[in-house]
């Protein structure tokens, strides 16, 4: 087995066994849990899902307000009732949000208290209909036909440049992606920092070297963290999925899912190993774990930067010049690109502009933090300077 | 025979020459003591060997070849630093290092209970090393040296912090090693415990080797001292005697150096002169009377740096 394996797989059941690894993980799953099924909630809410009875005179009237709701997005199911008066009793217990008297040729409902606006809108564009319908009957005219044919009379638009439509949910996602990556990139890039300091300040790293070469052991390391860190996101992201269509709260396609949650895999995989390759550069600097934050910080400020941008402005501007610019920067791709993704409508060239600039900074950062590794991470005492760190043979 | 051999090897730290043709060997069976004062080099010198820091020149050979890094993974090493991943299990840790050397996991795993039994932490194996005693520490970084079978051994202050139980328990380990073929280096500052167990030492000093040979080559190598105790002679009974310094007279004690060729017989003729003689000793310096002559010709130490 290879050196930079051995020292991966002793990363990977070190952090496994963590309580800190293992609580984290159970927070972040709750946390997507509970955000699919609060957005259910408040979704619940917000889409008036009304049921109204009708009575058998007034039967005739299920269809045409079941049609006008849909016209104006609500849904609203009908009941029919056996009478009158059990209808009243259905309303007057909450079975019913509202109930179709008269004999069907005007709009009259019971209601318990108020009539919900929504409803109420619904039941409004019902009567106009009817109304409209009854003077097209009293002048000869058939209605259905005028109704087509009103139907079908739109604006024809030919757009040039037609914008993307973001879909409220995937917006949500966008959100949510976005704060899983945010936090992933924080958790793993700073048990990279902490596991780069740990052998330095146990000094356990001078044993290390007489065995293994510096670069082995931070790829190990890498690696090791990065495996541990993409089974929490993948975790994570498979039960936000999973809670999200187990209670409906998320329905859009099944595979437009599946691509937000693999290209939240792959931004992690390409921004982990990114910032991963950096931290373990720059805490190879310092000795103690109480000099970590100082070194470490300036590179946090860029992931936290990168989240924040895209976290306060693309839910109210998903198609922002500024967030498009950045997002295809590494080092703001990797927290902007996923929430675009799972907001949809990125054109493949800002992908694929992205991901290179990813590709080529990767290999850059192997070698520029390699070298720095390795004429750091054996001078215990005050912090190394950089330049010296870089220049030192 | 296999030889450790160390080659002329330079090292600078900026402005600092830390070694300066650092040259010696150590032949396969033999436990070489490296001694010299803080900072005079040692510690660089195994570095270099372990390839934890790179030469700026010179050579390290095992068995007339470059050392490689496949060839270093044989090398039992114990940094000056002592170091051991706080939280992780001791049995753990000593499986992980010597597969690190290359050792499959079985063959880590039953070296791992050997090394354990034989130093005494046996009973520790599932405890974090951090919840170790110093002394058993100490022991359990040992075992780290010792674990992956090593080819060489390269040990910075190995007894540094030990228990005299311990020391035992360590010099008796070094020997077995060596008695198998194993060239055992290893720094101290305990100048008689070198003397006692090392073939052979050598002195460093501004980053070379300034005396290197076995304990009895390096004590007869200084000018001779006799002692002669007699009670009644007058001061300044010995000041004449040809080839004769006198280094001190004190309570009818007194401390002789002869030059090379001069005639001890001539003193002892001298010394039945002055009365009754109670003794007549040839002194040869102890290790660490030489090792205070040779390191401190400039008269001052070295300064420390790491």
């Amino acid at each position: 087995m290879s050196a930079v394996w051995l020292v991966a797989r002793r990363e990977i059941i070190a952090r496994a066994r963590s309580k800190a690894y293992v609580i984290s993980t159970v927070v972040l799953v709750v946390i997507v849990v509970a955000l699919a099924i609060v957005s259910k909630l408040i979704g619940g809410v917000g889409s008036s899902d009304f049921t109204v009875g009708v009575t058998p005179s007034t039967a005739s009237l299920a269809a045409p307000l079941s049609s006008s709701a849909k016209s104006i997005d609500q849904t609203v199911s009908t009941r029919t009732v056996s009478d009158e008066a059990d209808g009243r009793a259905e309303v007057e217990s909450g079975k019913l949000d509202a109930l179709l008297i008269g004999d069907g040729t005007t709009v009259q409902v019971v209601v318990k208290k108020d009539l919900d606006t929504k409803l109420g809108n619904a039941l409004h564009v019902m009567a106009s209909q009817l109304a409209f319908s009854e003077q097209i009957k009293s002048l000869g005219g058939d209605p259905a036909a005028v109704n087509t044919a009103v139907a079908d009379a739109k604006v024809s638009t030919t757009s040039l440049h037609p914008p993307h439509k973001y879909d409220s949910q995937q917006l949500v996602l966008g959100i949510i992606a976005g704060i899983l990556i945010y936090l992933s990139l924080l958790i793993t890039g700073q048990m990279v920092a902490q596991g780069v300091v740990e052998e330095k300040s146990s000094r356990v790293v001078e044993l290390l070297l007489s065995a293994v070469r510096p670069w082995q052991l931070m790829a190990g390391k890498v690696l090791g963290i990065g495996i541990v860190g993409f089974i929490q996101v993948a975790v994570t992201g498979g039960a936000g999925v999973v809670a999200g269509l187990a209670t409906g709260s998320l329905t859009i396609p099944a595979s437009a899912a599946a691509s937000t949650v693999i290209w939240l895999v792959v931004w992690y995989l390409l921004g982990f190993v990114a910032y991963a390759l950096a931290f373990a550069a720059v805490a190879a600097l310092v000795s103690r774990q109480e000099d970590v934050g100082g070194v470490v910080t300036p590179m946090m400020m860029l992931v936290i930067v990168g989240y924040v941008l895209g976290i306060s402005i693309l839910p109210s501007n998903p198609g922002s010049r500024l967030i498009e610019v950045l997002s295809m920067v590494p080092t703001f791709a990797p927290t902007m690109m996923p929430m675009r993704v799972a907001m949809g409508g990125v054109p493949a060239w800002q992908l694929a502009v992205a991901v290179a600039g990813m590709a080529v900074v990767i290999p850059l950062l192997v070698m520029l933090s390699a070298r720095i590794y390795r004429n750091a991470v054996l001078r215990s005492g005050a912090r190394v300077k950089l330049r010296e760190a870089w220049q030192a043979a | 025979m296999k030889r450790l051999e160390i080659d002329g090897i330079s090292k600078r730290y900026g402005d600092v020459i830390a070694l300066a043709d650092m040259t010696f060997d150590v032949r396969a069976g033999e436990i070489f003591g490296f001694v010299g004062s803080n900072g005079a080099g040692k510690t660089t010198t195994m570095r270099i060997i372990l390839g934890v820091l790179a030469s700026d020149g010179g050579q390290v050979r095992w068995d007339g070849t470059a050392i490689t890094t496949d060839t270093r993974r044989n090398i039992g090493y114990m940094p000056e630093e002592r170091g051991l991943y706080p939280r992780m299990r001791v049995g753990e840790q000593l499986v992980y290092l010597a597969r690190l050397h290359g050792m499959s996991q079985a063959n880590a795993t039953a070296a791992m209970r050997e090394w354990t039994d034989r130093l005494g932490v046996a009973a520790r194996r599932d405890d974090e090393v951090q919840k170790l005693s110093l002394g058993n520490q100490q022991r359990v970084q040992l075992a780290a040296a010792l674990v992956h079978d090593p080819e060489i051994l390269v040990l910075d202050e190995p007894f540094s912090g030990l228990d005299p139980v311990a020391v035992d328990v360590m010099s008796q380990v070094l020997r077995d090693k060596a008695a198998h073929g194993v060239p055992v280096m290893f720094s101290s500052h305990q100048l008689d415990l070198v003397e006692r167990i090392c073939d052979r030492v050598g002195i460093v000093r501004s980053g070379s080797m300034v005396a290197n040979g076995t304990v009895n080559e390096l004590r007869s190598g200084g000018e001779e001292r006799i002692i002669v105790t007699v009670p009644q002679a007058r001061t300044g009974w010995a000041d004449d005697l040809p080839g004769v310094r006198v280094l001190s007279q004190e309570n009818g004690r007194t401390s002789i150096e002869l030059a090379a060729g001069a005639d001890d017989q001539a003193v002892l003729r001298a010394a039945l002169e002055t009365g009754p003689l109670h003794e007549f000793a040839r002194q040869r310096p102890s290790l660490t009377e030489l090792f205070r002559d040779i390191v401190s010709v400039n008269g001052e130490s070295e300064g420390e740096k790491a």
